[in-house]
């Protein structure tokens, strides 16, 4: 069920500042693609340009074209709902809902977007979604609890679980661990690579090292310098851009060489 | 950091400082009292106020002096700041629990079921008994009726500038809500008089009493509602968006019942502002001695305005109904204000 995506010479503005400029890329599917790069090179812009979530934000334009499979996300008459719908996104920290039980913030999505369903059928989706987040065993006894109450890694399995319940064909992240210890790391790493048999993903993150362990192709974007739009310097598997990168850039980056 | 506390401190240690001994607050408080009561007894100066300066004064140079010779500068100014918090907060709950006692102690003398379901009707002035029931069925109509349009407008309101409006229109709106906090409640009463008796022609009634009651309530349930949805976070909004929810959805599903347990508190002190209205009242409806169950037809009297009329008579048996009526005002806006923090925590957010 999961789909491509191909960005086509996409520039992002903030109002009349030009955020990134001019990226081209494709995202395979049932791969995981990493975003790689500096603070405030746009790799977070890019990423939620590819569901809509960028023009939340008053002023926020987008040019170019995102194409999901070979359907243009930007085209005339597409509704930005509709493609938040079958691209889900997980956020750098956790956000579930704190007027809702665990139970219900599964269901949020399903049940928000207005689709009615019987208590069978929400108890199915439930479990068989909390299970795909690796999350069942520990909430199993206490779905009717606050999902604030979890703890951080739990709550942003949570969100993960959220995000499939309404089975999306894609699944952005956004540096889903960095407000993560280590183990709560591993297991949500762990997870990227189970859900990728049945998704899209593609992630951002600062680690590269995580990059290296749950991705399979790397984008690496980079700031041409202060005040310029950021752009995307390489993209190649993972296993080359740590090995042999191409740019120069990218080899000082990888290796901490920074500037 | 606490460089200064080097002549009290014992030779061995350069962390452990002198300190008073925990009984030495308590005991100057008493020292303080007693020697105030016999300065005021003996020179017969001062009433109860100023011998309570007098109290504090001592105190606070009984402690300052003390304190700073054993344990130095800083922590005698820590003292005197503490001394001076509470004092002030004292001050600020006097008038308040004051206030609440002489209207309970004032009030309970008239309680009865007769008062609080007969009217004043055939009741003259100087005759004891009668009652609020007419006042009480005016004011929860009125304040009923107001409530039933500016909660719901106020709260979309809020909702339009915080999650809709850009640009010119919601300036102007948020610049003519903060005129209206500033409007007198008589101007509010006036305006009303003008537009609905003058102008439509109608005839004063609670429910023109109400809709001035409304325009007092309207700045507030906005401005407080602005605020409780200002602080709900982002995050939720775009969690919410990308789960592929709509915004309006998002706005009734999300944003308004994270935000709920304050703008009820908001709507409540919006109420009880206006139940205690007494200006507006006095222009849009006449006062009345009896029932008048219809909110829509003739004069129909409140709470306030009972307060007020029987005040203005000036026997003691009407002023004695006047403490009743103001004991049974706060009760009314007593019990909405705790059945509103109930509902509250019902839905606010848990864990």
């Amino acid at each position: 069920m999961s789909k491509s995506i191909e960005l086509k010479d996409v520039d992002i503005y903030y109002g009349s500042f030009k955020a990134v400029e001019g990226v081209g890329l494709k995202v395979q599917k049932n791969a995981v693609t990493a975003f790689i790069g500096p603070s405030g090179c746009g790799k977070s812009t890019v990423l939620r340009t590819i569901n809509r979530m960028h023009e939340v934000i008053p002023g926020a334009r987008v040019e170019g074209h995102v194409l999901l499979d070979d359907e243009d996300i930007y085209g005339e008459g597409v509704d930005p709902v509709n493609v938040r719908r079958t691209i889900g996104m997980v956020f750098q920290r956790p956000n579930p809902f704190p007027t809702m039980s665990i139970a219900e913030n599964v269901l949020a999505g399903v049940r928000l977007a207005g689709g009615r369903m019987s208590k069978s059928d929400a108890e199915a989706i439930v479990e068989e979604s909390l299970r795909g987040a690796n999350l069942w065993e520990e909430v199993k006894d206490r779905l009717d609890r606050p999902g604030s109450g979890l703890s951080g890694g739990q709550q942003q399995r949570l969100c993960i679980a959220r995000a499939i319940a309404v089975k999306p064909q894609v699944l952005l992240m956004d540096e889903p661990c960095s407000a993560l210890d280590p183990i709560s790391t591993l297991a949500i790493e762990d997870l990227i690579r189970e859900l990728v048999e049945q998704y899209t993903i593609v992630i951002v993150t600062h680690n590269m090292q995580q990059a290296g362990r749950v991705s399979d192709t790397t984008a690496f974007f980079n700031l041409a310098g202060v005040g310029q739009p950021g752009r995307l310097v390489e993209m190649g598997s993972t296993s080359d851009i740590f090995s042999k990168p191409q740019q120069q850039a990218t080899e000082d980056y990888i290796s901490g060489r920074f500037g | 950091m606490a460089t200064t506390v080097t002549q009290a401190a014992p030779a061995h240690s350069t962390l452990a400082g002198g300190t008073l001994p925990r009984w030495a607050t308590p005991v100057l408080l008493g020292v303080a009292i007693a020697l105030g009561y016999a300065l005021n007894v003996t020179t017969g100066l001062a009433g109860w106020f100023g011998t309570t300066l007098v109290i504090g004064g001592i105190f606070i140079l009984l402690q300052s002096g003390w304190s700073f010779r054993v344990e130095g500068r800083r922590h005698a100014v820590d003292r005197l700041a503490t001394t001076l918090v509470y004092s002030t907060f004292i001050a600020a709950i006097v008038p308040l629990v004051s206030v609440l006692f002489t209207v309970l102690v004032k009030g309970l003398t008239v309680m009865s079921w007769t008062f609080l379901t007969y009217s004043m009707r055939n009741v003259s002035p100087r005759a004891e008994g009668g009652g609020v029931g007419h006042a009480i069925v005016g004011t929860l109509q009125q304040v009923g009726i107001a409530a039933a349009f500016a909660v719901p407008i106020g709260i979309l309101a809020a909702i339009y500038l915080v999650e809709y409006g850009r640009g010119r229109l919601a300036r102007w709106i948020s610049f003519f809500v903060d005129v209206m906090t500033g409007i007198p409640s008589i101007v509010a009463g006036l305006f009303i008089f003008t537009a609905f008796v003058l102008g439509l022609g109608l005839e004063r009634s609670g429910f023109a009493a109400a809709l001035a009651l409304a325009i007092l309530m309207l700045p507030v349930i906005i401005r407080t509602t602005e605020e409780m949805l200002r602080i709900v976070p982002n995050d939720l909004r775009e969690a919410a968006y990308a789960l592929g929810v709509p915004k309006w959805r998002t706005v009734i599903k999300v944003v308004l019942p994270t935000a709920l347990a304050g703008i009820v508190t908001g709507a409540m002190l919006a109420i009880a502002r206006v139940a205690g209205e007494t200006a507006p009242l006095l222009l849009t409806t006449f006062l009345t001695q009896s029932y008048n169950n219809n909110p829509f037809q003739g004069p129909q009297s409140s709470l306030p305005l009972f307060i007020w009329d029987q005040i203005t008579s000036g026997t003691p048996a009407s002023v004695d109904r006047a403490w009743g009526g103001a004991l049974v005002l706060i009760t009314i806006i007593m019990l909405f204000y705790i059945t509103a923090k109930l509902l509250a925590a019902r839905f606010a957010p848990k864990g």
